[in-house]
């Protein structure tokens, strides 16, 4: 846990209160670590073709699970006990946003796993893989930006997410066109390039995830919601 | 009404009048960071019963108040919020003129209700308070029947020629502060009897029987219970409609659940007037959001 001197939920007159915070702070950076692991490890057990690993991404899901479950249980004892205001009731009620967020980017990744051990199962020659390494390691990146603005309280990386997504969107559309062409050069290929096409699906989904945390750590920052509304007018309450 | 209890409001003045004296730490940096008569947010009202303006009020040398102006709307509650000394209790009571009974109190600025002067020297304060009335912390009955504490303000301001009307007035305000069906048995019974609940809502009940255009409530709610403190925010919300309400209150969950809009005060100074979503979810000053989120206060 960082210093409390340095950590702005860390300077109440109320210790326990500053511990509270800190701890659902940490639990939650704690959560994410563990789905960024499992999507990064869902794609690795893909391409690499590695079953046994796509059954630890899929078994590793219990675990996030029951940590969703503790972290909105820590939140709700502290708006029963705190009745946080202005910051401090916005972390608690981001954190209990954000914790669905990172629970879906799980489903996702054991979604990945899933198809990851039919496709080795079937043990044909990859396609569309180079494209999913790609927007994996895109989604990836937006992943654990999102969560290092959270940790550091960074506005303006959660901007920089939040436009990241419409390139996301874009590499999607690439791929699946990529991946209709390989089906329509064999019709063999098209139940697996379904699959691939899924797993895309899957990613471009957890870019999405990344960009609604990015979008609380906005309203954390600066208390204004910019869910639902354009780039631009996010990056106008960012300027301010 | 309340003005003839001068125990009470000497005691409480007193209390705040010490306060105003505890000397002001200085090495704190958020004690530099205000601007002395600048206030954030929304401090005017489209429709002020209250027009204050650069309002100044100093116990001999200490200035308790510094150049605050603000508005009060029409049947607006407005919750004055700020740690103790901040000279919100102060404020408070320029507004009724209850600081007249302190000698070394000087009020200065422009306070207007309705568009005429408070402080006018041609000002009926007795007049003024029957129109302007107020609540204590601490229920403050007197050793009478319940019948006789409603009964005392309409009798002394000639509102009622008959037993008839003024048991109109009585029934009245009772039903108004939630009172009636408790008390109408027991309308003989001496007040002090009551449970603190029922004494701080016959207060309530004794402040709208000479029918007041406003009513200030200096901590109503602190020496009660959470049961009997729902049933007078109860109270606040109804009676918002017809009567404008000023609430200084500790409890920030208070000024949340009652309030239109929440000032907050900081060493004499309005710090922020805001919407009171505003306050409690974004406020606009880093000091409110220091206070409210428990960081000093």
């Amino acid at each position: 846990m960082p210093d409390k001197k340095d950590d702005v939920y860390g300077d109440h007159i109320s210790n326990k209160f500053n511990d509270e915070l800190m701890a659902l702070k940490s639990e939650f950076l704690e959560m994410g670590g563990m789905v960024e692991s499992q999507v990064d490890r869902a794609i690795t057990a893909l391409v690499e073709n590695d079953g046994n690993l796509a059954d630890e991404v899929r078994a590793m899901d219990k675990k996030v699970d029951q940590k969703e479950i503790e972290i909105d249980e820590e939140a709700t004892l502290i708006i029963a006990r705190r009745q946080p205001t202005a910051r401090d009731l916005r972390l608690v009620i981001s954190v209990i946003k954000m914790v669905a967020d990172l629970e879906r980017v799980g489903d996702e990744a054991k979604k990945i796993a899933k198809f990851a051990i039919k496709l080795s199962e079937e043990g044909q020659a990859p396609r569309g893989y180079v494209e999913v390494r790609h927007i994996g390691n895109h989604v990836l990146s937006m992943l654990h930006d999102s969560l290092d603005a959270f940790a550091r309280l960074d506005s303006e990386q959660a901007l920089r997410i939040m436009k990241e997504d419409k390139r996301v969107d874009e590499e999607y559309q690439a791929a699946t066109r990529t991946l209709l062409t390989f089906m329509m050069e064999d019709t063999r290929n098209i139940s697996r390039c379904m699959s691939v096409m899924w797993i895309l699906r899957a990613l471009e989904r957890v870019g999405d995830h990344a960009c609604n945390i990015a979008e609380n750590v906005i309203f954390m920052v600066k208390g204004e919601d910019v869910r639902h509304t354009p780039v631009e007018e996010a990056e106008k309450v960012v300027g301010r | 009404m309340n003005t003839i209890n001068p125990s009470i409001s000497t005691g409480v003045n007193m209390r705040d009048k010490q306060a105003a004296e505890i000397p002001v730490p200085q090495d704190k940096p958020e004690d530099t960071i205000i601007e002395e008569g600048k206030t954030v947010g929304k401090p005017f009202a489209s429709d002020p019963k209250f027009q204050l303006r650069n309002v100044s009020v100093s116990y001999g040398s200490d200035r308790a108040i510094k150049d605050i102006s603000l508005d009060i709307g029409r049947n607006e509650v407005i919750s004055f919020i700020g740690p103790s000394g901040c000279g919100k209790s102060t404020f408070l009571r320029c507004l009724n003129r209850m600081n007249d009974s302190i000698d070394i109190c000087r009020v200065k600025g422009q306070l207007m209700l309705d568009g005429e002067d408070i402080y006018s020297p041609k000002r009926d304060v007795v007049e003024l308070r029957a129109r302007v009335g107020m609540v204590f912390q601490k229920p403050n009955p007197f050793p009478k029947s319940i019948y006789d504490n409603v009964a005392y303000g309409p009798k002394i301001h000639g509102l009622a020629n008959r037993k008839s009307e003024l048991d109109e007035i009585v029934e009245n305000s009772l039903r108004k502060a939630g009172l009636w069906e408790e008390a109408k048995d027991r309308l003989d019974s001496v007040a002090t009897g009551m449970s603190g609940g029922q004494q701080q809502r016959l207060c309530i009940a004794r402040a709208i029987a000479v029918s007041p255009e406003v009513i200030l409530m200096d901590e109503p709610c602190s020496a009660l219970d959470p049961i009997a403190t729902a049933r007078v925010e109860e109270l606040i919300a109804d009676m918002s409609k017809s009567y404008t309400i000023v609430i200084v209150t500790h409890s920030m969950q208070q000024a949340a659940r009652v309030s239109n809009r929440t000032a907050y005060f900081h060493l004499g100074h309005l710090v922020e007037v805001n919407e009171t979503n505003k306050v409690f979810t974004s406020p606009e000053h880093q000091l409110t959001e220091s206070y409210i989120t428990g960081r000093f206060g």
